[in-house]
């Protein structure tokens, strides 16, 4: 594995010489101007970016949005015929064309979900307006003790 | 992306003030949100977030935290009760004696003494340094032992293969996995999808915030009324607390 | 301490019919263990009994059994080389194979049950000290490592009249390895059921009680599969053990239980399963009581009954009933729900505050035999390849004073 990996790195370091040539599989073009670092070294760090990154977020609470795993799938979706992004059971998807061909195994879309989500789930409600209390503050007396108000 | 951000921010400023009411009616504040950390730094132990559930306000009939958490974790369920996960549920209780009743939602308590974290033989069940509870979904071996230990029943097992999962909650077969706190949502300054759920579509039970930040309304609230944590003579010292049992 | 240098320490004949029958039946079970925790891997832990509830089934069951049985088993090389009785020096070796089998079998269970054994080398690296499981992992393979190393001490010609400083060591080892797995669930302050100072001690008994029943088991299994002659010496001291192991086990357990009652928050789980349990009561009075104490120690203490056959017969009642003995403890005590409101009725979806069920699947029980197998399978082929048993266990050749008594009636007879 490491000797295909040695190889597939040493085959686009290659092509980095000849522009349009980027190694044996036909990696998907990134969106964007350009990736996080230049792409001879993504090639080969990655997956120390993308571990670092993990434990960052996962015991600090590290987020910024722009080298997450979800931001390198929201830059490097890759649309099928009908222009969705394709999942990882294609073999299209930006993660398996190296991996297929290095015989690299990944389990992190066991987990993690392998396109841009749909709709913003987590975040468009908070951008709503402040929400209002729901009901007048003053309504059950202000000066009486608790008052259990139990089952409606 | 940097405009939502910044409304983002105005909001929590805004809620930052929270009016101190009447016993009993307390929560009916807004959620208080966090402050606002910028997205390249950690947390720190300077904040323990907490929540506070009104159980004289929490209605039986109501489940708005907890179809809201499924729906922001993506528990979609396979109609299994007994596997399926749950990481918040509506418990009804009732003294037989008096016949006094109430409904409360118990989630993983956020423990400052976490059971779960003790047990754990590879450390994947950690807590922040801003007191949220979690599993390291990447280093957890799926023993269970965490769920034995758990005093609140919080945790669930994924017992299957998962598909379709949110991007905000990557889960799979063979880990441990609990309420989050919603950490992907306060490390942004939202507050937790079930707090917000209570406020828009309950009755506004449910309080977040900093138990250590004095302005915070949740921690104004626990300094001058009664609160208790669940099995607290476990001295697991929940971040959970609640009003009226 | 004597010795007996004209004692001759053969392998196993591996190419008689009764051996390879045997091995080929193991070595099927194992692999069918390996196919059933394969398919549960695949499908996911819903296939099995286990649940959100009841997170821990019957391969822990199988599990527990072995490991505890592993730290047992070594009991008969310990009370040769560190109490100096040379009677049980003959067996010393295989009992610590046995030990060593057993603890593999048992830790294999455990494995092929994670969610995620793909990360066992996450198990190895990452290490939180303050979990009792971690101390675990620690004891096993230290257990392992002194247990090898004993055994080269017994086994080696110059090395064995040596081998009392690693037998002390050795066995110290397995008294903490008992309190750490008794600990697993001592520990659980939460489980009504389990924390408690008595499970240490407990678990101490029971490994001495279900180690000795598979030593006796296997060591008149082989004499019989091998035709080595087996006399009473030694097997006779084998029944007393297995007798005052069965019975110390039992007392252990009622104390457990007893202790319990008095705390007024348990009296409520005790009676769970004293009384009103069900299953569990039943396997309690019926198996783990019952058949596996009462009925052993009446094979085992009637003068009468004495025989190699009653003695298996009964070792066999007290794997059953320690099998049961194990399921109460660990399922029973996952049965009974955790209190989290002291003093209120509670009702929710995920079943809080009621008695937990569980039915253990197939898959599940044919892992736990597969462990069972794996254990006798590296018994059946480390005795295959190397000498752990003498070629006669007759009383003239092991006991020096039934051969001295034996000489001397020769002697006495020859002038006539
Ligand atoms: C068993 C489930 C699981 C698996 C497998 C898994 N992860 Fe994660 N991962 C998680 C969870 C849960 C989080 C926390 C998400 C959060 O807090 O927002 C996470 C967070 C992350 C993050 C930080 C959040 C983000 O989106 O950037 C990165 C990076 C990451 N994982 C990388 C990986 C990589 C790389 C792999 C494969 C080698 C992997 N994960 C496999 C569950 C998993
Ligand atoms: C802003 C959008 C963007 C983000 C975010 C991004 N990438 Fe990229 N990535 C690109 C672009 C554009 C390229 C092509 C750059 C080039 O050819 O110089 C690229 C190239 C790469 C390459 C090299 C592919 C090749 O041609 O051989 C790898 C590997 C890669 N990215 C991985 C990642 C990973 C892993 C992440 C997440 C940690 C990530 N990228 C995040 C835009 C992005
Ligand atoms: C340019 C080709 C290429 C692309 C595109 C690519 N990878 Fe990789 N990746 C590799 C190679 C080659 C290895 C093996 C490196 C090794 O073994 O040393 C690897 C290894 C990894 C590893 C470590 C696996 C292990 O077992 O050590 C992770 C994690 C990983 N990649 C994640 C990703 C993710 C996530 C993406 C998609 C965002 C991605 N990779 C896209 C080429 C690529």
């Amino acid at each position: 594995m490491r000797i295909l990996a040695a190889l597939l790195i040493a085959l686009s370091l290659g092509g980095l010489a000849l522009p349009v040539l980027a190694g044996p599989p036909d990696v998907p073009k990134g969106a964007g101007e350009k990736c996080l670092a230049d792409a001879a070294t993504m090639r080969r760090n990655h997956m120390s970016m993308l571990m670092h990154r993990r434990d960052a977020t996962m015991h600090q609470g590290v987020r910024a949005s722009t080298n997450g795993l979800k931001a390198c799938l929201d830059c490097h979706a890759v649309n099928d015929g009908a222009g969705q992004p394709v999942g990882i059971d294609s073999d299209k998807h930006f993660c398996r064309v190296c991996h297929d061909y290095a015989a690299v195994k990944v389990d992190c879309f066991e987990c993690h979900a392998s396109k841009p989500a749909a709709k913003k789930a987590a975040e468009a409600p908070a951008e709503a307006e402040p929400m209002a209390p729901p009901e007048a503050a003053q309504e059950s007396g202000a000066a009486t003790p608790p008052k259990p108000e139990g089952p409606k | 992306m940097s405009d939502c951000m910044s409304s983002r921010r105005d909001l929590l400023k805004a809620a930052g003030a929270a009016t101190l009411l009447a016993p009993g009616v307390f929560l009916l504040a807004a959620p208080t949100p966090s402050k606002a950390r910028p997205e390249d730094t950690a947390t720190d132990s300077s904040v323990r977030w907490g929540l506070l559930v009104d159980t004289n306000r929490c209605d039986q009939e109501c489940t708005a935290c907890v179809t809201a958490c499924k729906e922001e974790m993506g528990l979609t369920g396979h109609g299994r009760p007994a596997t399926d996960a749950q990481y918040i549920r509506k418990v009804e209780i009732a003294e037989p004696k008096t016949g006094f009743t109430r409904s409360l939602p118990v989630m993983c308590q956020h423990c400052s003494s976490p059971p779960c974290v003790d047990v754990c033989p590879t450390g994947a069940s950690f807590k922040r340094a801003d007191g949220i509870v979690l599993v390291d979904r990447h280093v957890c071996i799926g023993c269970r032992y965490c769920m034995m230990a758990c005093p609140y029943k919080a945790r669930s097992f994924v017992h299957e293969t998962t598909t379709d999962q949110l991007p905000n909650n990557p889960r799979g077969k063979g880990c441990v996995e609990a309420c989050t706190l919603c950490a992907h949502r306060v490390d942004a300054g939202i507050v937790p999808a079930c707090v917000e759920a209570c406020h828009s579509k309950g009755r506004g039970a449910m309080l977040f915030g900093d138990l250590l930040n004095p302005e915070h309304a949740i921690t104004q609230v626990v300094a001058q009324h009664p609160t208790s944590q669940i099995r607290a003579d476990l001295k697991t010292d929940p971040g959970v607390r609640y009003h009226g049992i | 301490m004597a010795h007996m240098p004209d004692l001759v320490f053969k392998e196993l004949n591996a190419k008689g019919t009764a051996f390879r029958v045997l091995f080929v039946a193991l070595a099927g079970l194992f692999l069918i263990g390996l196919g059933a925790a394969f398919y549960m891997e695949h499908s996911g832990h819903w296939v099995t009994g286990m649940t959100n509830q009841v997170v821990w089934g019957m391969p822990h069951v199988f599990a527990v059994f072995l490991i505890v049985a592993a730290s047992g088993a070594l009991n008969v090389a310990s009370i040769s080389s560190v109490f100096g009785k040379s009677v049980y020096k003959p067996a010393a070796p295989l009992s610590a194979l046995l030990a060593l089998a057993l603890l593999a079998g048992g830790l294999a269970v455990l494995v092929l049950d994670l969610g995620r054994p793909d990360r066992l080398i996450v198990a190895m690296t990452h290490f939180n000290f303050k979990s009792i499981f971690a101390a675990n992992i620690i004891l096993y393979t230290g257990f392992f490592a002194i247990v090898l190393v004993y055994l080269w001490f017994m086994m080696d010609r110059k090395l064995k009249y040596k081998s009392s400083g690693p037998g002390t060591f050795a066995f110290i080892w397995r008294l903490v390895l008992t309190t750490g797995t008794g600990s697993i669930f001592g520990f659980l302050v939460a489980r009504e059921a389990y924390s408690s100072a008595v499970m240490a001690p407990l678990f101490i008994a029971m490994s001495l009680a279900f180690g000795t029943a598979i030593f006796i088991l296997v060591l008149l299994a082989v004499c019989v599969i091998d035709k080595r002659p087996l006399g009473d010496v030694l097997t006779e001291r084998l029944r007393v053990l297995l007798a005052v192991f069965v019975a110390t086990t039992a007392y252990l357990a009622l104390v457990q239980h007893v202790t319990a009652a008095y705390w007024a928050g348990r009296v409520d789980v005790v009676s769970f399963i004293l009384l009103n349990g069900g299953v569990y009561t039943f396997l309690f009075w019926g198996v783990q009581m019952g058949l596996g104490t009462i009925f052993p120690l009446a094979l085992t203490l009637v003068p009468r009954l004495r025989s190699h056959a009653t003695l298996a017969f009964a070792s066999v009642l007290v794997v059953l009933g320690g099998l049961a003995q194990v399921y109460v403890i660990i399922i029973g005590g996952q049965a009974w729900p955790l209190t989290l409101f002291p003093g209120y009725e509670v009702e929710s979806s995920f079943f809080d505050g009621v008695v937990q069920s569980y039915s253990p699947s197939f898959p599940e029980i044919l892992l736990g035999i597969g462990g069972f197998a794996l254990a006798l399978l590296i018994v059946a082929f480390g005795m295959a390849i190397l000498r752990f048993l003498p070629t006669s266990l007759a009383d003239a050749d092991i006991d020096p004073h039934a051969k001295k008594r034996l000489l001397e009636t020769e002697e006495a007879g020859e002038p006539a």
